[in-house]
């Protein structure tokens, strides 16, 4: 029992950063329609600077607000040097792109600061806090919760209640009618590649601490696991991004615990598998005719 | 978009009905069979002009040619992406170093046994390709993606999950028998190499070749371009997806298994998420669907490290930052040469010379 509940404390939290890193996937795929290959290694770049910073100041929350506003300037960079000039008539261009990104950024990466693992150090403590002979939470899964929860509902405000995200909506939904109507079309497509980037940034900086530590390829299989959140979620949908994420953490978190963390990568592909195949548009997709 | 789409076919369809049509010469087979032929030809005397290590890197070429030939087929010709093809270079890899160790286990000798492990690693290839191409059949763009990336970081993991058969990180070595007596006692190890993969990977190119030119071949091309339009015509979709995508695994298979015999052993850091990235990348920069191009492709992964090898090696350089370069430079060149290559000149090397060509042709005449 006592396992039983520390792994599904873990599993939430890790859930919690694949819901960030999910969210971002979505955010970008619904507003260009592009599933971003390159976005852990954006992140683990915007990661990367936080080190340098962090190592340079000895401060580690300027570090943290370092690679958030690095993943932004980063997102932004990327739209408006690559992402917008390529031909999107095949679906396939844009993701080719993404992955030369990823070649290049884990290439210069690994010249600045070589290939090897390096500590990236948690901020707060990691052992559980016992409550009532149980442990339960340690302060660092509370600094994930509350950080995660704070994006997620700061995303949907600006979404729903705020002008900027009707913009973004209505450029997504409508470019040429929105353009019309006087929306910068174009500038809100870099605001979302920015707000992906910034929040996929920001999941890195959770996560790493979690994991072996800062590598170039260290998001490699967090990428992975944070796809497969979005398409459990529906590639389309936000709330089902944070829903595939936990569903994702938990699975992850039992299979190490009780089968062994060798298995976990397999257990991401399975459940990819299984989801795609079983039901294609997610387990939040509204029910729509496939066009063949 | 289908209005958009009926207006304005891709572009890919437009160089096609600009091409001057081709007129059949005599039989296709014939023509092939020639030209591998003159191919193999050439290559044998080629083995005998250049030094060992050349031999060596030719053998390479061979061996990514094979993968980046059926990669080409598959994302050029059949529309599908697939990010997987390291992982399923990795089978046959393993495959034929579990068959091979086996084979000297019982000790059992004889130069037809390597023919019979590369055939087992292309039929275990061949399997794993159909599982993955019955579900491939059923996703589309970046969904293919996402699950064929999945598939290339998930299964080098497995040799380290497994590692009772696989040994782990360090992975198996691959006995190969020395060449045959036949060719005399000082016949160089390379040189028999390069004949040993450069006659398979000629094989799977013509057997490509005459695939892409066949009824097959059409079906390929005609599922690419309009999945609705091949359904009316008659065209079983789903059945020609996983069609392209078990000739693809194969021929993948095929160059793994190679790579493997030329290395001598397997492990799963060869075969990581960057090898299936760097096949995607040379085939698009090659030129996307034609054979050529994944000449082109092949040549590039193995001459672009040599390249900037050489060029560090002209600058004095801490022993430290050397080899930070070195392992990371292509990476780089490529990386932004994918990019160009897609937004500038999307049909590749292979494109841009046959551009050229008929260029000069229109000139001429």
């Amino acid at each position: 029992m006592d396992r039983f509940v520390f792994l599904t404390v873990d599993g939430l939290s890790r859930g919690a950063v694949y819901a960030a890193f999910a969210l971002a996937l979505v955010l970008i795929w619904r507003a260009a329609r592009v599933v971003n290959f390159a976005q852990g290694a954006m992140a683990v770049a915007a990661a990367y600077v936080a080190f340098t910073v962090s190592t340079a100041t000895g401060s580690y929350w300027l570090g943290f607000v370092v690679a958030i506003v690095a993943g932004l300037l980063l997102g932004a960079l990327v739209d408006r040097v690559v992402m917008r000039h390529v031909d999107h008539a095949s679906p396939l261009n844009p993701v080719i792109v993404a992955l030369g990104l990823v070649l290049l950024i884990q290439a210069v990466l690994g010249m600045v600061y070589g290939n090897e693992f390096r500590p990236a150090e948690a901020p707060l403590r990691r052992s559980a806090l016992t409550v009532g002979g149980f442990a339960v939470l340690s302060p660092y899964d509370l600094f994930v919760f509350a950080t995660i929860g704070v994006v997620v509902s700061g995303l949907a405000w600006l979404f729903a209640r705020t002008p900027v995200g009707l913009r973004m909506r209505a450029a997504a939904f409508a470019p040429e009618v929105s353009r019309l109507l006087g929306v910068n079309v174009g500038g809100m497509l870099t605001l979302g590649w920015a707000l992906a980037s910034g929040v996929g940034a920001l999941a890195a900086m959770l996560v790493l601490p979690t994991e072996l530590g800062l590598h170039p390829h260290a998001m490699d299989l967090v990428f992975v696991s944070a796809f497969t959140a979005a398409v459990v979620g529906g590639l389309d949908s936000p709330p089902g991004a944070v829903v595939g994420g936990l569903v994702v953490g938990l699975l992850l978190s039992y299979v190490s615990g009780y089968a062994g963390s060798d298995l976990t990568p397999l257990a991401v592909l399975v459940l990819l598998l299984a989801v795609l195949l079983v039901r294609p548009g997610g387990l939040f997709a509204p029910v729509v005719a496939r066009r063949v | 978009m289908s209005a958009t789409r009926a207006a304005l076919p891709p572009r890919h369809q437009l160089a096609e009905a600009g091409r001057p049509v081709d007129r059949p010469r005599g039989s296709t087979l014939l023509r092939h069979l020639a030209v591998v032929l003159a191919a193999g030809l050439l290559l044998v005397a080629v083995s005998y002009a250049v030094e060992p290590f050349r031999n060596f890197q030719l053998a390479t070429v061979a061996a990514y040619l094979c993968a980046t030939a059926g990669l080409t087929v598959l994302t050029g010709l059949n529309g599908q992406l697939s990010l997987g093809h390291g992982a399923l270079m990795a089978t046959g890899a393993y495959t034929v170093a579990l068959c091979q160790n086996a084979f000297a286990d019982r000790g059992m000798t004889g130069g037809w046994l390597l023919v019979l492990s590369l055939g087992a690693a292309i039929v275990s290839t061949v399997a794993v390709g159909a599982v993955v191409g019955v579900a491939a059949a059923r996703l589309r763009g970046p969904y293919l993606a996402g699950v064929t990336l999945a598939v290339a970081v998930v299964v080098p993991a497995l040799a380290v999950t497994f590692d009772g058969v696989f040994n782990g990180e360090q992975g198996l070595s691959v006995p190969v028998e020395p060449p045959p007596l036949a060719l005399g006692p000082y016949f160089p190890y390379e040189r028999w190499q390069l004949w040993l993969t450069g006659a398979a990977t000629l094989l799977a190119l013509l057997l490509l070749a005459n695939l892409i030119r066949s009824r097959y071949g059409r079906t390929f091309r005609a599922v690419r371009d309009d999945e609705v339009a091949a359904r009316l015509a008659g065209i079983h979709v789903a059945r020609t997806q996983v069609l392209a995508f078990v000739v693809s695994a194969a021929t993948a298979g095929l160059g793994g298994a190679l790579l493997a015999v030329l290395a001598l052993s397997v492990s799963p850091g060869a075969f990581s998420l960057t090898l299936s990235l760097f096949l995607l990348m040379a085939v698009v920069i090659g030129g996307l669907g034609r054979l050529a191009g994944a000449l082109w492709g092949a040549i590039l992964l193995v001459a672009l490290p040599d390249l900037t090898h050489s060029v560090t090696e002209l600058f004095t350089l801490s022993p430290a930052v050397a080899q930070r370069l070195e392992g990371n430079l292509p990476l780089a060149i490529f990386g932004v040469t994918l990019i160009v290559v897609m937004i500038a000149a999307p049909g590749g090397v292979q494109g841009l010379l046959s551009r050229l060509g008929r260029r000069l042709r229109a000139r001429r005449s």
